[in-house]
């Protein structure tokens, strides 16, 4: 299902590459972009509308849990007759010859009984650059989804989905032309860690400029995204510190914290009243058992959340950690290049100065369109995560050509390099991003987030829907992101839209379209909220 | 009610449409019986010719409404999780509790650092352009390189460059999304296939980085309760894997089989003791070359033994791809003439080192593999490895297969280089002032001295135990042993050879096990012999002369 030939976004003009869009800024705009956000003076209160997450309708509530109910239920009969008359189909969950199984438990059943209904939405793998548009390789299934072949053809479908939030998933272009040159002139890989014999000259150069992008001292750069926090944090905290983590916080956040050692506890997301309120116990309480004093407690959030679109709710987290005495960790892998005037973060959307935040973070994946991650802060944090960083010390050091990438975009962002561009850049996304997420809003739909966020979550709710919506999507030429439990709580299955400054308003007036439609089919404009009028 | 409550896949499907079917037909009977006791209720009409009607238009329907009302019964009545009655916080007012956030002090976030950390930071060479066999410095002279991991010389070849500025102008740098939406480009699956065709398994995954591969790979397989026995050998990255497992860890003495099977024993006795235990699942855990020690797993022994006690096999090549084999450099089971499949259940490794690119992968059997992709945390939650890295890895691993007379250089180098090195040391009897640790073929030295006080794993481990004055004087002489060795590496470039100590990370809790301060130098097959020969002269030289100073 969900592969017809004919998909095609629009047949009568066919699609441009990215390159091609973003090399003529001055493209038409039949609407003009909204003003950018600017800070507010100081002490006046956030727009909290902008911030609202909608309750799920009873109606829907019952039916997706339902629905979860008969699949489960299903799954587990299946299972039972199963594992007794096809023994050979099961023998991976049964222990076989003295070997335990290797997966086993919900692991496996979610794994059989759920994903594997729709494992064709997922993973399904692409060629050529995921700019603007993005091709598919066609596949196919003919045993329920446990093989595919491949035809060898290609479709070619508007890409709804890539982190491509400044357009710079480019193979021509500026970016390109340089990182070909060092390729020439340092190779590909360097066969060390940045602490034994990995620094380059071109590593200093890029940290340098990123640590003026930020707005800090000193930034390192650590070859991948998940690694700089996996490997950062266990260096800033250990036994006796405590780590207060947004509940929605990712993988890899959770992942360096555990390694930490240290003790790690949750509040309410994006909820300063409720992070307050476990500060003030945290504090008061101390170590448990002991109740000794924690040695330094550290405060973790993202400043743009992926599965939500929220913004973090900045301003009062630095208050909130100055008046605690505590240190604060901030995430910015889907923010930094994304959000704010300037490209330079959500520090910059809401004018806090990046010096207030004491651990900068953010990843290179995204608005940069290379790889890797950073760290920025002040000299004496980056020297010590130089030495104490497990990336720096033992994984190997970021490659010339990512480098180059991400030296050749940030200058561009920055606008030390190819003039508006950069500017341009960001204000196609900012302009993109509410054109799609009011549009959606007016339509009906559920969406999470604010509405500057560049991430759109547009709800979906019951299981069936996950790849329904996915491959009716596909059908008519949009490739989209769709995500389910576990990623998301049970009940709020969602689809999750990302703009990026290579669409035109066309493309999404087409998507606006389809997804209306596909929305009136399944019965997906269920918000209550009365349509806001339109803004400004 | 929406018949979209009910998912389309699972009419479609013949067996749960059987069942479905005769459970309406029980639904039927019940509804029956269920009828008749309801005349008695006021208002039953009106009920009974809604659910006729409905049964009657809608099966299915029935079904899901019984079905709600089962599921709204049971979910009320369900017993629901109650966090311990017995309060763990204090009682205090809210005064207090205003007195003692006001009185608690944290420590900085920022640790100064200790001396050798500050000396480590300081003295970390800068190379001005390209790394490679040979490589220019921040002083503008030229170095020979024995401190990168570039052992076949796959590092920065020329046809490597070209693949790479290939894939550069068709897919762009960045991926722009994990593997899972959309992040999966065909060179990454033909990456893969290359790999398994490589290592001679079935199917192989591929991380976006080295370091982090084993890290995903051993937590995705191994959870709470599951039994880990490892190598007290194993390097920092797979530590990391096991510490984040949740397992129960075990160590044996490093290459030591006697306390593999010992060990291994103990288990099984643990295990008979407690009955109605389930089977949990049990991994030894091993490196194919130690890159901390230099050495070689003895993989046929660890074979039989986890044949014998029906353990899988975790193995990190990390270091032993495109370094150990005799025609091939695909790693530790050719080294011993082993067949990899069915043998090592899991291998990791990185491409970073002898495959000149970057990234890492983990490959099995297909079951082992696809597990990963739901459940492999590196995988799942980060952006795919960029396609000019994964057309550079693919070239890498065809010019480690194409290059059997570099694996037999790197060989030979190796032997030369130790020979040399204690030759001109003491003239042909053992070295009175450093151990030279490592295999003979392998090209791993590490150069440590001999009587130092720095601490060896199994007290690092065990430290809790140690006083903190204990523990004190151990962190003093591993910092002199540290020093030390800097002085040589230092001599060393002086005299135009780049030599690294090996680096570890200072760990809070003393978790993580390091092994004595060394200076470790990498053979590269990028070298001549007499390029070898001369690094072993200056290296030798520098250690007599730091050492003879010191004395
Ligand atoms: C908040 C956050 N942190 C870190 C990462 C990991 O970054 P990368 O994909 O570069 O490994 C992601 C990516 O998905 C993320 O969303």
């Amino acid at each position: 299902m969900g592969k017809g030939k004919r998909a095609h976004f629009d047949p009568s003009r066919p699609p441009l590459s990215s390159a091609d869009i973003m090399s003529k800024p001055d493209l038409p705009h039949d609407h003009t972009p909204p003003a950018l956000y600017r800070p507010k003076p100081e002490g006046s209160p956030r727009n909290q509308g902008e911030h609202l997450i909608e309750d799920t309708p009873i109606g829907v509530l019952i039916t997706t849990y339902m629905s979860y109910f008969f699949l489960i239920v299903f799954g587990h009969v299946r299972d039972f007759f199963g594992m007794r008359f096809k023994k050979a189909e099961y023998k991976n969950l049964l222990e076989q010859n003295g070997y335990a199984p290797l997966s086993s438990g919900f692991d496996t059943f979610y794994h059989r009984r759920l994903y594997m209904r729709i494992r064709d939405v997922f993973n399904r793998p692409i060629t050529g650059v995921p700019g603007r548009t993005v091709q598919l390789l066609d596949r196919e299934s003919k045993d329920f989804n446990k093989t595919y072949q491949f035809s060898g053809k290609t479709t070619e479908v508007l890409n709804l989905s890539s982190y491509n939030y400044l357009g710079f998933a480019q193979s021509q272009g500026p970016c390109a032309d340089a990182v070909e040159t060092t390729i020439k002139k340092y190779g590909v890989s360097i066969g060390s860690s940045r602490m034994e014999v990995g620094t380059l000259d071109l590593h200093q150069e890029t940290e340098a400029l990123v640590a003026r992008f930020i707005g800090c001292e000193d930034s390192m750069i650590v070859s991948m995204g998940f690694a700089t926090n996996s490997t950062t944090i266990p260096a800033l905290v250990h036994k006796g510190c405590l780590i207060l983590s947004d509940e929605l916080n990712h993988a890899s956040l959770i992942y360096g914290a555990r390694i930490s050692g240290a003790t790690v506890r949750t509040f309410k997301h994006n909820d300063a009243k409720d992070l307050e309120v476990v500060l003030r116990k945290s504090i008061a309480n101390g170590q448990p058992r002991t109740h000794r004093p924690w040695k330094k407690i550290l405060i973790i959030v993202e400043g743009l959340y992926s599965m939500e679109g929220s913004i973090v709710n900045l301003p009062d987290i630095v208050a909130l950690k100055n008046k605690y005495k505590c240190y604060l960790y901030l995430d910015e892998a889907h923010s930094i290049g994304a959000m704010g005037p300037n490209g330079r973060g959500i520090c910059d959307y809401f004018g806090v100065d990046p010096l207030e935040v004491d651990v900068m973070m953010g990843t290179f994946t995204k608005s940069f369109g290379a790889s890797g991650g950073y760290i920025a802060g002040r000299k004496e944090l980056i020297d010590l995560l130089r030495v104490h960083n497990y990336s720096s010390v033992h994984a190997e050091a970021i490659t010339p050509p990512i480098l180059q990438q991400i030296n050749t975009s940030l200058r561009i962002i920055a606008g030390e390099e190819g003039g508006d561009e950069g500017k341009t850049r960001i204000a196609q996304l900012a302009r993109n991003a509410r054109f799609f997420s009011a549009g959606l809003r007016k339509l009906g739909f559920i969406v999470y987030g604010d509405t500057d966020s560049p991430v759109v979550p547009l709800l979906l709710f019951h299981p069936a829907k996950i790849p329904a919506f996915s491959r009716e999507m596909l059908k008519r030429g949009i490739a989209v992101v769709v995500v389910g439990y576990p990623a998301t709580p049970i009940i709020t299955s969602r689809v999750r839209f990302c703009l990026s400054a290579a669409h035109t308003i066309e493309d999404l007036t087409y998507a606006l379209q389809v997804i209306s439609d596909i929305g009136d089919e399944m019965v997906l404009k269920v918000s209550q909220l009365r349509p806001v009028a339109d803004e400004e | 009610m929406s018949t979209y409550g009910l998912p389309p896949p699972l009419l479609v499907n013949g067996f749960a449409r059987d069942l479905a079917d005769s459970l309406v037909v029980a639904v039927n009977t019940t509804v029956a019986v269920a009828g008749q006791l309801y005349t008695y209720l006021p208002g039953h009409r009106i009920l009974a010719l809604y659910v006729r009607a409905s049964y009657q238009n809608d099966p299915y329907r029935t079904l899901l409404e019984v079905g709600l009302i089962v599921f709204m019964v049971w979910y009320v009545l369900r017993e629901k999780y109650k966090p311990g009655k017995k309060n763990l916080e204090l009682p205090l007012s809210e005064k207090e509790v205003q007195e003692l956030i006001d009185e608690w002090e944290p420590e900085p976030l920022v640790a100064p650092l200790s001396d050798v950390q500050r000396m480590d930071l300081d003295k970390a060479p800068i190379i001005n352009g390209p790394s490679g066999p040979k490589v220019k410095l921040a002083d503008g002279k030229e170095r020979l390189n024995l401190a990168s991991y570039n052992f076949l010389g796959a590092l920065n070849q020329e046809s490597t460059k070209e693949k790479a500025i290939a894939a550069l102008r068709k897919y762009g740098v960045g991926t722009c999304g994990p593997c899972g939406f959309y992040g999966t480009i065909d060179v990454h699956m033909e990456l893969e296939k290359e790999i398994a065709r490589f290592m001679g398994v079935q199917d192989a995954i591929v991380y976006s980085q080295g370091f982090s591969t084993i890290g995903s790979v051993i937590p995705a397989f191994s959870k709470r309760g599951d039994i880990i026995v490892a190598d007290e050998g194993v390097n920092f990255a797979v530590q990391i894997g096991l510490r984040i497992s949740r397992s129960k860890v075990k160590y044996f003495k490093h290459n030591d089989m006697a306390d593999l099977e010992r060990v291994l024993q103990q288990v099984a006795r643990e295990h008979r003791a407690k009955k109605n235990k389930p089977l949990t699942r049990r991994f030894i855990v091993a490196e194919g070359l130690y890159i901390d020690h230099g050495d070689i797993c003895p993989l046929p022994e660890i074979l039989a033994l986890k044949h014998k006690y029906k353990y899988r096999l975790i193995l990190d090549e990390s270091f032993s791809i495109g370094v150990l084999g005799n025609q091939r450099g695909s790693g530790v089971c050719e080294h011993f003439g082993i067949e990899r499949d069915g043998n090592v259940d899991i291998t990791a490794a990185t491409t970073a080192n002898s495959v000149g690119a970057a990234g890492g992968f983990c490959c099995g059997t297909r079951e082992i593999v696809e597990h990963q992709r739901l459940g492999g945390q590196g995988y799942v939650y980060s952006a795919s490895l960029p396609a000019i890295l994964a057309a550079s890895a693919i070239e890498g691993i065809k010019y480690i297969e194409s290059h059997p007379e570099q694996l037999a250089l790197l060989r030979g180098h190796a032997t030369v280089f130790r020979a040399a090195l204690r030759k001109n040391l003491t003239g042909g009897g053992p070295p009175a002032m450093v151990d030279i640790e490592g295999e003979e073929c392998s090209p791993v030295v590490h150069i440590r001295l001999i009587g130092g006080g720095g601490g060896d794993i199994a007290a690092m481990r065990s430290s809790s135990s140690a006083t903190a004055a204990v523990a004190a004087a151990a962190a003093a002489a591993r910092a002199e042993e540290d020093r030390v060795l800097q002085d040589v590496v230092d001599e060393v470039l002086r005299n135009g050879v780049l030599v690294t100590r090996a680096k570890y990370v200072e760990d809070h809790d003393a978790m993580i096990a390091r092994p004595r301060p060394s200076i470790r130098v990498a053979l590269s097959a990028a070298h001549s012999r007499k390029e070898v020969e001369k690094a072993a002269s200056v290296v030798s030289a520098a250690l007599k002369k730091v050492l003879k100073a010191r004395r």
